[in-house]
């Protein structure tokens, strides 16, 4: 307690990636930039004492890689081809003799004389056209930092030994790291990159620990040992708390608790708001492993199978057979509730390393999702085969993100009709009435919706990036992130002009972004008409209870005032205030706290 | 001893095969060097065999000297007719 008062409270606040509130000590987990000491060696014993300290090091770094890779779990194992390269980077003279040669010709200590080399290379690298090959400088950097780690004394674990309920904290995480997360005792993570929708922290959700990411320089302000509260919803992060704060998050923490558990026990009942309207509620789901996991939380179907797991975890490209069996166990396991693939999406914040794709100034206005499908179409044609395939096995809709315009759906169209045709000729079965749907989330797609609704069956709106294209902010940048409004104006017309032309239209539409997983946003989307929604399952339980204590003729009226607001803060102001009406409770338990 | 190898693979040489490069090397007492367009590296070196920077066509010369550098010119022709192992 008194070493709580010595301490001063800091706040900060990031990208809230996964609910709940996490109190404990914080492990830094040391993926950070190690330190440099820039010295010069003034005698013999001192350079004999560097050289002796730099081979130490690299002998410990090789046992830990040992280590590392003799420990990795099943489901990474793959990978193991990684720490591989990593011990021959840690043997090659490019890196250790010229340490060395540094160390004894420029006498200067083991650390700035690694760090030379490591530019030297970098400089080589540098100038590798191969984009692939250029950026194994990575790599090197790791192999780097983990020397630089051991020289300084301090070891560096792996995430799987951490057995205490602790609060990770890290620069950032690699897929590999999240998964060892999952077989830690940690009880949240937060890091200083990633947004809301990048991979490791989609991944994180799957955890079911509150994760906060994009805190950008956290890791360098905490302390191991620090008293740290992560609220999840909020994605705020508080160090070393004075006592009234530590007293007010734990009570909100075994409130939230019990409250989450009694609206979980109630969450198979469906979703029909206060004056008997029934709305679908569906899961987004990232591997087929999560179709079991979220039983718990009922959702009726899956809403969007994002498919680049399979793409990013392997170092190959899957094969049409592994895709068709990914998918058909899945459609499987769901049926008789419908499930929505989403073909590949792929490029922005998710590179595979098997697509050598260029390095692109703005990779979100680049080569990514169906542009790069159309692109490399037979990577598309094996993937839209696999899916076609798996359609015998269930009710499968397929979704193509970004699209653009009708010239897009020309195409895909012109592909369906090949694969069909091969496959009928093959006579290979498969369902010949499947649902063919586009995600709406490129502003074009918003303007073209009356035209675009004459050539597809549904509608899926994508708000992740239909916000950041609408708004022209790039989520990932910290400087302008705070622009990043579900609650603007421009947005909420969008959505709702889209909806009324799928109505019109006679054609379904859903919306998928992570908006509405936000208790606040459910009476907004209500309001303007939609029906269907897909969130994160964890979401489910409190976004039906929230539909359920809602009335729709009353969210219809609500949202009619809404369109005369003019900023996003007054509309943010107006809902959080209907919502303190509809459901106090939320408000009582730090749901809205913000 | 010398000889002319083609990178036929689809990934070129990239840090797993570069991998393989090395790890045959260390089976072996002769010494390997990898020649590019007169860039000459040390094949017992993965980082410098990745900045020789080969795509998938490149024509590289390996020159092989030591006790036991017929044997290893064998393997190291297979490794790179055998595409390092990798799907083509």
């Amino acid at each position: 307690m008194t070493k709580r008062q010595n301490k001063n409270q800091l706040k900060l606040t990031g990208i809230a990636v996964s609910s709940g509130i996490a109190i404990g000590k914080v492990r830094v987990i040391e993926r950070t930039k190690a330190r440099i000491t820039y010295q010069y060696l003034i005698n013999n014993d001192q350079i004999k004492q560097n050289v002796q300290r730099f081979k130490d090091a690299l002998n410990t770094t090789e046992n830990q890689l040992i280590t590392l890779k003799n420990h990795m779990p099943d489901i990474i194992k793959e990978h193991g081809f990684i720490i591989d390269s990593h011990l021959m980077i840690l043997k090659d003279s490019m890196l250790t003799e010229s340490t060395i040669n540094r160390i004894l010709d420029e006498k200067i200590g083991a650390e700035w004389a690694l760090k030379q080399s490591l530019e030297e290379i970098r400089q080589i690298f540098n100038q590798i056209e191969d984009e692939y090959i250029s950026s194994r400088i990575n790599d090197v950097e790791n192999v780097t930092e983990r020397i630089l780690w051991n020289l300084s004394g301090e070891t560096q674990e792996s995430l799987t030994n951490i057995k205490d309920p602790v609060i990770i904290a890290a620069h950032d995480l690699s897929p590999a790291d999240t998964t060892e997360i999952n077989i830690s005792k940690a009880i949240a993570f937060i890091t200083d990159m990633g947004g809301r929708t990048s991979h490791s922290a989609i991944m994180a959700q799957s955890l079911q620990i509150p994760v906060v990411v994009g805190l950008e320089s956290a890791t360098k302000q905490l302390k191991d040992g620090d008293l740290l509260i992560v609220n999840g919803n909020t994605g705020e992060i508080i160090v070393n708390p004075d006592n009234n704060t530590f007293i007010y998050y734990q009570e909100k923490k075994k409130e939230q608790e019990e409250y989450k558990s009694t609206i979980t026990k109630s969450s198979h009942l469906p979703a029909i708001t206060l004056d008997g309207h029934k709305i679908t509620v569906r899961a987004n789901i990232e591997f087929k492993e999560e179709v079991v996991a979220i039983r718990n939380f009922t959702p009726e179907g899956i809403g969007l199978y994002r498919t680049e797991y399979l793409y990013l975890w392997n170092n190959k490209l899957p094969s049409e057979e592994e895709l068709f069996e990914d998918y058909r166990k899945v459609t499987e396991t769901i049926s008789p509730a419908i499930i929505n693939i989403r073909t590949l999406d792929l490029g922005a914040d998710k590179i595979s390393s098997n697509l050598r794709m260029p390095k692109e100034k703005n990779p979100a206005l680049g080569l990514r999702a169906i542009r790069l499908c159309l692109k490399e179409q037979q990577i598309f044609k094996n993937q839209l085969r696999a899916i076609i395939r798996a359609s015998n096995y269930g009710r499968l809709q397929i979704i193509f993100p970004m699209i653009s315009g009708i010239q897009e759906i020309l195409d895909i169209k012109d592909i369906i009709t090949q694969i069909t045709e091969e496959l009928t000729s093959k006579k290979i079965t498969f369902d010949s009435n499947i649902k063919y749907g586009i995600m709406i989330e490129v502003p074009s797609a918003v303007i073209m919706a009356e035209d675009l609704a004459k050539h597809v069956d549904f509608f899926s709106i994508g708000t992740n990036d239909l916000i950041q294209y609408a708004l022209a902010i790039d989520r990932e940048n910290k400087n302008v992130a705070y622009m990043y409004q579900p609650f603007h104006p421009a947005i909420l017309r969008m959505i709702h002009h889209v909806v009324k032309v799928a109505k019109d239209a006679r054609i379904g539409v859903s919306l998928c972004g992570e908006m509405c997983g936000d208790p606040l946003c459910i009476p907004i989307l209500l309001g303007l008409g939609l029906k269907e929604f897909s969130m994160h399952a964890m979401a489910i339980p409190l976004i039906k209870k929230i539909i359920r204590s809602t009335s729709l003729k009353e969210a219809t009226t609500d949202f009619d005032n809404i369109l005369k607001l003019d900023t996003a803060k007054e509309i943010r102001l107006y809902i959080l205030n209907r919502m303190k009406h509809l459901l106090p409770e939320l408000q009582e338990k730090g749901y809205l706290d913000h | 001893m010398q000889i002319n190898l083609t990178v036929t693979n689809k990934l070129g040489l990239h840090a797993r095969a570069a991998g393989k490069i090395v790890e045959l090397g260390k089976q072996y007492q002769s010494k390997l060097t990898l020649k590019k367009n007169n860039i000459e590296v040390d094949g017992s070196s993965i980082l410098s065999i990745l900045t020789l920077s080969c795509p998938k066509g490149t024509k590289i010369q390996a020159t092989i000297t030591g006790e036991d550098s017929p044997e290893m010119i064998e393997k190291l022709k297979d490794l790179f007719s055998n595409k390092f192992g990798e799907p083509s």
